[in-house]
């Protein structure tokens, strides 16, 4: 029915089964999108948010998924500027996972901001002296580059590349693109670094302040720097996961583990700077303010020690070993648990960042704040989830994100029959 | 966000937000010009006709 869209060469599934599993995915998304509509016709009464957690879920979902997306500026950086070729094969999928996480993170700053109508005001009477201008700034700057970056693909489906003035679009925009990699790369350094300095700054709160160099916490540097190692390890995570449900291979081997090292070898670098910020923290900077490490980690049912250790340890050591070292990125499966443990790490970072920085009791007469979001809440933040499933779907089907497939169906059908 | 808004004031927070801001949007800007310009300018050519 739709095979004059499908990419020459490559298989894709019937376009019944397809349009079936758009059904069930769409039905999640409606289900978000009416949460959405509540919260934007009734107010941000629809959520559990109070006068202790103005930041709450969707601002933890918001941080997980820019820190995730953080592996299309990298890719982008290292193809284009550090001259690694090898990543052009899996440098679209980068950017199409990217552009859908800032898109969502877009949107769900959008259902967060109360009253959408104003928006703009973060532009027209922009706050110079917040670092969340700044991460307005580039975060909007950075999704129009994702666009630049993602417009080419659109227009090399089959039948939009037929169109002379796309086609001329499509290999102007390339060959300019280093252009906007760089572009995106400068403007990801800083609203990933200011998520960072943002908890980092606030020096009534001991369990989130640090302290920096000039006006920047270190905080700053540690976000800027986990997103451009767990970035890259959420692309590769992608891509096996569409390999399993498509059945079959997508990228080269070579090139995930060309990805997988780079990512492992800043995830490593990473984990020593955040294990010597964190002593330093500990050690330093909470009791100056009248705080034991304890205190962040007791008398509440939910955040203990075990919380520091599973980030730092099981999601930070871990995974770097396993991926700097040959043999690690070697076995599929070890490959794969790393990228997930690493993943699983920056989600968990942005949390501590975000809500247990908001549950820590600061004065004397305070408990713990504890906090459990709204089914609105929960919905909208799945929201994005079923989006970007359904644009990765439609994406997939027809338009060539994998430059590799046609090559590696040939090859795969040649040996059949030799 | 201009210098015509009320609260514009000509000081370092401002020159350094805002020109990062119009740097960032002035490529954008200017490189999505070029390409729509060059794919105008070779599809007059004939460029890319299958």
């Amino acid at each position: 029915m739709d095979s004059a869209l499908i990419p020459e060469g490559v298989k894709r599934c019937s376009f019944g089964k397809f349009a079936i599993w758009l059904v069930i995915v769409g039905a999640v998304l409606l289900w978000g999108v009416f949460a959405m509509l509540l919260c934007w016709f009734k107010g941000l009464n629809q959520t559990n948010m109070n006068d202790a957690y103005g930041f709450a879920l969707w601002i933890w979902a918001d941080l997980a998924v820019i820190a995730l997306g953080g592996g299309a500026f990298f890719t982008g950086l290292l193809r284009y500027v550090f001259g690694k070729d090898e990543l052009k094969n899996i440098l679209n999928y980068a950017v199409l996972i990217g552009f859908i996480c800032y898109s969502s993170a877009l949107l769900i700053l959008a259902i967060d901001v109360g009253q959408p109508l104003r928006a703009w005001f973060i532009f027209w009477h922009a706050n110079v002296h917040s670092m969340l201008t700044e991460v307005a700034f580039c975060l909007s700057c950075y999704f129009a580059v994702l666009t630049i970056e993602y417009i080419p693909l659109i227009l090399e489906n089959r039948q939009i590349d037929r169109v002379p003035f796309f086609h001329n679009l499509s290999h102007n925009m390339h060959g300019i693109m280093v252009i906007f990699a760089a572009t995106g790369a400068f403007l990801s350094f800083f609203h990933q670094g200011s998520l960072g300095g943002t908890p980092a700054v606030l020096f009534g709160r001991p369990f989130a302040y640090r302290e920096g160099v000039l006006i920047w916490p270190w905080t700053f540097f540690l976000f800027t720097w986990s997103a451009a190692a767990c970035g890259p390890c959420f692309t590769i995570l992608i891509t096996w996961i569409t390999e399993k449900i498509s059945g079959k291979k997508l990228v080269k081997q070579e090139v995930i583990r060309l990805l997988a090292k780079i990512a492992g070898w800043m995830l490593a670098t990473y984990v020593v700077a955040k294990i010597i910020d964190t002593w330093y923290w500990a050690a330093v900077t909470a009791p100056s303010k009248g705080f034991g490490i304890m205190d962040f980690y007791a008398d509440n049912p939910v955040y203990g020690i075990w919380i520091l250790i599973l980030e730092v340890g099981i999601c930070g050591v871990i995974p770097a070993i396993i991926l700097i070292t040959k043999t690690g990125r070697k076995y599929s499966f070890l490959l794969i648990l790393a990228v997930f443990l690493a993943v699983l790490g920056v989600c968990l970072n942005r949390w501590v960042m975000v809500l247990q920085v908001m549950a820590v009791p600061v004065l004397t007469f305070e408990t713990w704040f504890m906090y459990f979001p709204s089914w609105q809440e929960l919905a909208t933040t799945i929201l994005p989830v079923a989006y970007g499933i359904i644009l990765i779907m439609i994406s997939y089907r027809y338009l060539p994100i994998f430059p590799q497939e046609r090559q590696m169906e040939e090859e795969k059908h040649v040996s059949i029959f030799v | 966000m201009f210098p015509f808004s009320f609260e514009w004031a000509w000081d370092m927070g401002h020159m350094v937000f805002m020109g990062g801001l119009w740097y960032a949007l002035s490529i954008i800007g200017l490189g999505m010009t070029y390409c729509l310009i060059m794919a105008a300018v070779d599809t007059a050519k004939g460029k890319g006709s299958h």
